[in-house]
């Protein structure tokens, strides 16, 4: 009976996707929202630091608008395309892959988890998603607003602020399959207890082994904390966004396939 | 991951669940084109380049600063 109603459930993996996208798009576009009421403003503080700055260098190549890297051959996006339409894409493109990952990773677990519901299975994998991708990294290598930081160790940093990320997700995979199989031994709290202090441990280690970086300067305070606490704003607005609308979608989702499985089970019994 | 069937947990009816080995294709597939799309938003023409120039990295600029993306 229980094979039969799981081949034609509506609790497809196209089903948690597409409904992931939803909630990633509309996450993004808010995060697009905030990111340019209160994040913006900061960007071009610094960008006009970095200007002044470059243009007290004696006869640099740096043109008085922002460049990254001076190369021939460098296309020119204005300003006012770089923080509404370039912004926008970002933001979309994030929120979008994001959505649909967390949607995937909900999937994988949604019924799975002891007595947790799919709301909060789905709240369950937001929460973790924001703590291991976005907060954990954040700490180590949190955001740097333009004119900190050096072109030449772009890609050592990158390389850090990733593996950091890379060992940071996988460790909070690890660690709910063990809570999981801890649940068995211990009472639910105890074991997501000891796989949260398992998570900490591996990304505090890893954390602690990867190379500081402190390229800061003479860059002003006040102008760095904005900056990194509107990214966080942006990044916690993004997480909770997918959170919430997900849960809501896949709720009712999962209303429909009991729903679904009720009336089975009521038209084989008769 | 091992296909662990859970337990019924509303009422008395099995609760359907994802089976993993469906779900591992579409997460191989999805996780592939997110990770592309991440890429061109956090890292392309920065650390590493998969096209030259700087269009796409001055494009999505202000979005791999704000989300916390090692920018330059």
């Amino acid at each position: 009976m229980s094979t039969a109603s799981k081949d034609k459930s509506v609790l497809t993996p196209g089903a948690f996707l597409i409904r992931g996208l939803a909630a990633g798009l509309i996450a993004g576009l808010l995060a697009f929202i905030v990111a340019f009421a209160f994040g913006e403003p900061y960007v071009d503080d610094a960008i006009a630091l970095e200007e002044a700055a470059a243009a007290q260098a004696p006869a640099d190549e740096h043109p008085a608008d922002h460049a990254d890297e001076d190369e021939a051959g460098m296309v020119e996006i204005s300003r006012d395309n770089q923080k509404s339409w370039g912004l926008l894409t970002g933001t979309l493109a994030i929120g979008t892959a994001l959505g649909g990952l967390v949607a995937l990773a909900t999937a994988a677990v949604v019924g799975r988890l002891g007595n947790l519901s799919a709301r909060g299975s789905t709240a369950l994998v937001a929460l973790i998603g924001f703590v291991a991708i976005a907060l954990v990294p954040f700490t180590k290598y949190p955001a740097t607003p333009p004119a900190v930081g050096s072109g030449e160790t772009i890609g050592g940093r990158t390389a850090s602020y990733f593996a950091l990320q890379l060992v940071s997700v996988l460790a909070a995979i690890a660690m709910v399959v063990v809570a999981n199989k801890l649940r068995g031994r211990f009472e639910a709290w105890t074991a997501a207890t000891i796989a949260a202090l398992g998570y900490v441990v591996i990304v505090a280690v890893t954390a602690f082994l990867l190379p500081t970086v402190n390229e800061i300067g003479s860059f002003p305070a006040d102008t760095l904390w904005y900056f990194r606490r509107s990214s966080l704003i942006v990044l916690a607005t993004l997480w909770a966004t997918i959170g919430v609308i997900l849960v809501a979608l896949v709720g009712r989702l999962h209303d429909r396939a009991i729903a679904d499985a009720n009336r089975r089970q009521l038209a084989a019994s008769i | 991951m091992s296909q662990i069937t859970a337990t019924p947990t509303a009422g008395s009816v099995a609760v359907p669940v994802v089976p993993l080995l469906k779900l591992g294709t579409w997460v191989v597939f999805f996780g592939l084109l997110a990770m592309l799309a991440i890429f061109f938003v956090s890292s392309d023409q920065g650390a590493v380049s998969l096209f030259a120039g700087n269009g796409v990295h001055e494009w999505v600029h202000d979005a791999r600063h704000l989300l916390g993306y090692p920018c330059h």
